[in-house]
Formats: C-alpha cells, sequence, structure tokens
C-alpha cells in the first residue's frame, strides 16, 4: 500500500511544547559587555513607575530557540514544499523578486509618516500599482486601503450604500448567488443588508429567468463571483448586468477568481460596477500565514466619489499626495494607506510578468485545472458538465457507497505530500472537493496529484478504513474539530 | 431512517409538529446529517414574528452556517434554551430536539408542505447519496 505513495517519505520530526515551557530561571541568549559609562539608578528617575516585574517570559539559550522555531517549521506544509490545491484560494508561488523588491533599502525602510515630499518613490508604487489594477480590471478608480478581500467586499457595499443614498433612495436587499463566497452573505449582513439566495440552474450559472423575477427597485446590488466557485464563468454576464442596471441596481464582482480572467477579459467591459481584487492570490503575494492579505476595489465612475479616503491625486505642483477632502467618502478603512509591503509585491509580479506573461498566468492555470479534470473523470464524479475554468469541483458520490467521504479523502491526501482540496465547498455540490492548481505547478506535479487521487480512490473500493483512518504519516491524526468550535481553549496557562 | 408521520417537513429540511394552534419546529434527520457536528444554534427571540418561507435562524457545523426557514408563518411562544448550550442534542436526536414553539398565523399553511413520505422521497433524489 504504501509503494503508492512516491512523492512523501516518513521524516522524523521532533516532538516540540511551548517555548514558555522550556524556560528556568537565570538562562538567556545575550550577554552584554561591562559597563564603561557612569551607572544610572532608574528607580531614582522613574520612580513608582519603573517596571521591575517582566511578567512571564521565556528564559532560553540562543540554540534553544532556533531549534524551537526550526522544529516548529518542520510540522508545517507550504507552497514551497508542494501543491497547495484549495480550492477558490489561488495557492500560487509567491516568486522571489517580489521579496527581493520588498527588501530594496529605501522601500522596507519608508515610514507612513514621512512626509510627502520625502514619500514621493512610495506614491509612485501606489499610482503604478492603481493604474495596472484598473488597466487589468477595466475599472475607473482604484482603493488600495482594504487589508484583504472580505475587507474589500465590505468596503464596497458601504460604498453601494452611500451611492444608493445619494440618489435618494436606500435600498433594502443584496441578491446573492447559491454558488458564491460564503463571505458575500456575512458582508451584505454586516452592512445591514437582507440577503436574499438566487439559485444556479442545471449548468451551475446563475438562473437568469429567477434573477428577472427576484429583480425589484429594492435590490441595492448582486454579489457575483465569476468564475464562481464551480470554477465555472458566468455566461450570460451581460445579460444578468442588464437586468440589475435596467432597475438601478449594482453589479458586484468578487474577484477572487481572477486568476482565471486576468489578461483575457475585463469586468468593467462585462457590466460590472465595483469589485475586490486579492493580491494575496491573483498577484502572488504570500497568503495564509505568510503575510497579511491585501483587498484592492476598483470602481466604476459613478460610484469614484464614495472611495475610502484619503485619496492619491497628482498636485498642482506635479508631486504626488493624499487628498482628504471628500465629503461623500465612506471614509478611512484601514491604518494609513493599506498593506503597502503587498503593493509592492504584486507590482513587482505584475511588472515581472508583463502583458503577455499575466496571460500565459492565466491560460496555464486554466490549463492545469483542466488537465486535473481530463485525469479524475471517471474516478470521480464531475457534477457539472459545464466547461472547467481555473479550479475544478469533483463530489465523493462513487466514494460515499463505501461509506468514505471528501474529508476522508483529503486527510488521505496529506500521507501522499499534497495539502489537501477545498472540502464541501461549494454548499451546491453535496460531499465537494474543490481543487486548484494555479499555472505555478508542472506537469510533473500535476501527474503525481492525479496519480495520488485515483489511488486513494482504489483504496476506498479495496481497504475504505485505511482511507477512513487517514493521516497516517502526520504528528497527530484527527483532530476533534467540534471540541474545539464547541469548547474553544482560547489561552494558554501555565502549569502551576 | 423512518421519518416520524406525525408531523409535516419542508424541502429546505425543518420539521413542524402541530397541535391545535401551536406548533414546534426542528430540523430534520437528514439535515442533521448533512451538517455534520452542529457546534452553534442561533434562535429567534419569544415574540418574534416568522414569515413563511423566511429565515428565523441559523444553525452553524463545523463545515458551514446554514439559514434556518419558517415551514409557516407565526409567532415564537418558546425558544429550546438547552441548545445554546448542549447544541449536540440536534445530532444525537434531531427529531426530538425542537428548537422553537409557535403560535400560528393560519393552520391551512400546513396543508402544503410535505407527508413524511413525500420527504423521504425528496431526499432520496436530493442527496443521492
Amino acid at each position: 500500500m504504501t509503494d503508492r505513495i512516491r512523492k512523501a517519505t516518513r521524516h522524523v520530526n521532533q516532538n516540540e511544547g511551548l517555548i514558555f515551557e522550556k524556560s528556568s530561571a537565570g538562562k538567556a541568549a545575550w550577554k552584554v559587555p561591562p559597563l564603561d559609562v557612569p551607572e544610572v539608578d532608574s528607580a531614582s528617575l522613574l520612580g513608582g513607575i519603573e517596571r521591575k516585574d517582566l511578567g512571564n517570559m521565556p528564559e532560553v539559550s540562543e540554540i534553544e530557540i532556533i531549534r524551537h522555531f526550526t522544529r516548529l517549521s518542520t510540522w508545517n506544509y507550504a507552497i514551497d514544499l508542494g501543491m497547495y490545491p484549495l480550492g477558490s484560494c489561488t495557492m500560487k508561488y509567491n516568486p522571489r523578486v517580489n521579496e527581493a523588491v520588498a527588501r530594496v533599502e529605501g522601500i522596507a525602510n519608508g515610514h507612513p509618516y514621512q512626509p510627502e515630499k520625502i514619500s514621493q518613490g512610495a506614491l509612485q508604487i501606489i499610482k503604478t500599482l492603481s493604474q495596472c489594477l484598473i488597466e487589468i480590471t477595466g475599472m475607473d478608480a482604484i482603493t488600495l486601503q482594504p487589508a484583504a478581500g472580505a475587507h474589500g467586499e465590505m468596503t464596497g457595499l458601504l460604498m453601494v450604500r452611500a451611492y444608493h443614498h445619494s440618489q435618494g433612495r436606500p435600498r433594502k436587499k443584496v441578491l446573492i448567488p447559491d454558488s458564491a463566497h460564503g463571505t458575500n452573505p456575512a458582508t451584505a449582513a454586516m452592512v445591514d443588508y437582507a440577503v436574499e439566495n438566487l439559485k444556479s440552474d442545471s449548468r451551475g450559472m446563475v438562473d437568469i429567468s429567477a434573477l428577472a423575477a427576484q429583480m425589484n427597485e429594492d435590490v441595492a446590488a448582486l454579489m457575483l463571483t465569476n468564475p464562481n466557485t464551480l470554477g465555472v464563468f458566468e455566461q450570460d454576464i451581460h445579460k444578468i448586468a442588464d437586468i440589475l442596471h435596467a432597475k438601478g441596481g449594482l453589479l458586484y464582482m468578487d474577484g477572487a477568481n481572477m486568476n482565471a480572467l486576468v489578461g483575457k477579459v475585463r469586468p468593467g467591459d462585462f457590466g460590472v460596477d465595483l469589485m475586490h481584487l486579492n493580491l494575496h492570490k491573483t498577484f502572488s503575494t504570500p497568503h495564509g500565514g505568510g503575510g497579511p492579505g491585501s483587498g484592492p476595489v476598483a470602481v466604476k465612475t459613478i460610484l469614484e466619489p464614495f472611495l475610502p479616503k484619503p485619496v492619491l491625486i497628482n498636485k498642482p505642483d506635479g508631486t504626488l499626495g493624499f487628498e482628504y477632502n471628500r465629503p461623500q467618502s465612506v471614509g478611512r478603512v484601514r491604518a494609513f494607506y493599506g498593506n503597502f509591503g503587498m503593493f509592492v509585491r504584486a507590482l513587482a509580479y505584475i511588472q515581472a510578468n508583463g502583458p503577455d506573461g499575466l496571460r500565459q498566468t492565466t491560460e496555464d492555470a486554466v490549463l492545469n485545472a483542466n488537465y486535473i479534470r481530463k485525469g479524475l473523470e471517471g474516478t470521480y464524479e464531475l457534477p457539472y458538465a459545464t466547461p472547467t475554468m481555473h479550479e475544478v469541483v469533483f463530489s465523493d458520490k462513487l466514494q460515499a457507497k463505501k461509506g468514505v467521504r471528501t474529508m476522508d479523502i483529503a486527510k488521505r491526501l496529506i500521507d501522499y505530500g499534497f495539502h489537501p482540496y477545498t472540502t464541501a465547498f461549494p454548499l451546491i455540490v453535496p460531499g465537494a472537493m474543490m481543487i486548484e492548481p494555479t499555472e505555478s505547478e508542472s506537469i510533473e506535479e500535476l501527474d503525481f496529484f492525479v496519480e495520488a487521487m485515483k489511488s486513494i480512490a482504489d483504496e476506498v473500493e479495496e481497504n475504505p478504513q485505511t482511507v477512513l483512518d487517514a493521516p497516517h504519516s502526520t504528528r497527530v491524526s484527527r483532530l476533534d474539530e467540534t471540541a474545539a468550535a464547541r469548547k474553544p481553549v482560547l489561552r494558554w496557562k501555565p502549569v502551576v | 431512517m423512518a421519518y416520524p408521520t406525525d408531523r409535516k417537513y419542508t424541502k429546505e429540511h425543518e420539521w413542524i409538529l402541530a397541535n391545535g394552534n401551536t406548533a414546534t419546529i426542528g430540523i430534520t434527520n437528514y439535515a442533521q446529517e448533512s451538517l455534520g457536528d452542529i457546534v452553534f444554534v442561533e434562535l429567534p427571540k419569544v415574540g418574534a414574528e416568522l414569515t413563511a418561507g423566511k429565515t428565523f435562524g441559523t444553525v452553524e457545523s463545523v463545515k458551514a452556517v446554514s439559514d434556518l426557514f419558517a415551514p409557516v408563518s407565526g409567532t415564537v411562544t418558546e425558544i429550546n434554551a438547552d441548545l445554546a448550550t448542549s447544541p449536540e442534542n440536534v445530532n444525537k436526536d434531531a427529531h426530538a430536539a425542537w428548537m422553537i414553539r409557535i403560535s400560528l398565523k393560519d393552520p391551512k399553511q400546513l396543508d402544503s408542505l410535505l407527508s413524511s413520505s413525500d420527504y423521504e422521497k425528496f431526499v432520496a433524489e436530493e442527496g443521492g447519496h
């Protein structure tokens, strides 16, 4: 059985407790030279506010610190170790050129409190990235402030609300297809809109007649992910936009799946009024624990007055600066100007690839997803026959007959050396297995993946228990997710 | 799974057990099974008005958060407060772990809901597994 696992071998990893637990009194990783200046009595200067008790700080040696973090790092799976096929997450490679640029001294040491006149380089980075993203999306204006995708959605819907308010017609509802990202209804509820669900048709697309029936002048916007979470392009997107616009509604696009579109089509050209991008997905900045996100929101001219402030402008003297006098703005949504470090990386990625390179990444991302689809069709059930874009959704229907579900297969995939795919989402596919390889993977890695998935399907037939008990090769096997959600322990306490 | 014949069902997987002008509402065994381990149940306040087909609460599992839909219109008279601390009761016995009691606005609305055999058929088609 184990000879089927070609990509992964067992690698000894070491147990490691919390660094606080390694502490012993008086141990230190530093030593200061003898004092060669007159000693100052800090207590006489500070009086009662001098702090003597530093609380519970770990006292450990240098090698203990290094081993502690190195050991922990070996417990991780990362994009630098292998494919990370989490659907709708676009876990692509983070090119090293991004990091090289982000470490250029003038960029790395800049501070948002620097006067504008000595921040012109940083402002130029913001301006150039804004122009690139406007060009890629076909929109008219942009804010880079939001800290990640869901924050971008919220910023977008605040602008939708401000727009309708300015028209003298505040509206009550936001329509959301059942194939949408889970953050969409959450965002609409946060911004105090009622959420109305929109059913998908048998192609896995928005049901146009249902949309027409549900659309009225109470609807503020439709939040649409395109391609949607089935990896399917909404082919009726122009009709959808027309139905919305005829009744004065706005079309919001969740741009999380933009990796399927960059350089091929532009949302601004197919009727989208506003959308967010995820720099940590499409534009290769670190995703997950590797760094903060960034969720710019691009808009059409009608929404420009409502952009968060301050807004970057060209000043009369030819320099760049921020404008704060924006009476219709929804206000500031993030400290300073957003996650600037991510702007640098995204711009490095865009400029290193250039227009043709970006188009190529889109084509390769779609090609890779279709390669996996072809490789696994027949082994796993494909619930929608509609062509696949950047991600493919299978279901566990065939394996469920043996009592094995999507979560079990995902756990077994870990033993084969892969990060699991996205399980049980989208919700409209029972037992969903959502796979997004991105353009980063070579044909060899894709073959390993297809082979692993086929091998697991064989195991389900021959010895389902192996899959049901997986993973077998990890430090811990199945964690009690239910207990963690029902009775979370949120704080470490020392053992007394 | 045999679904109790003493009550009616919805395509959104709620059950409703009527008794004169009042009724008790919960989710079906199929619903709890599809959701997986339930970790949180959010219910309306006593006195809240329900409209047939509209949401009245949410149920959160380790997989997802799902809306609860009112099978009929009415006014909430009682909620099952035990579910706040023991949401797992829904997984243990969905047909006993009721969520809310309501006074019915129009008992005739019950007639349009599914019988246990209709619901069983519906579930067999929808799930497929």
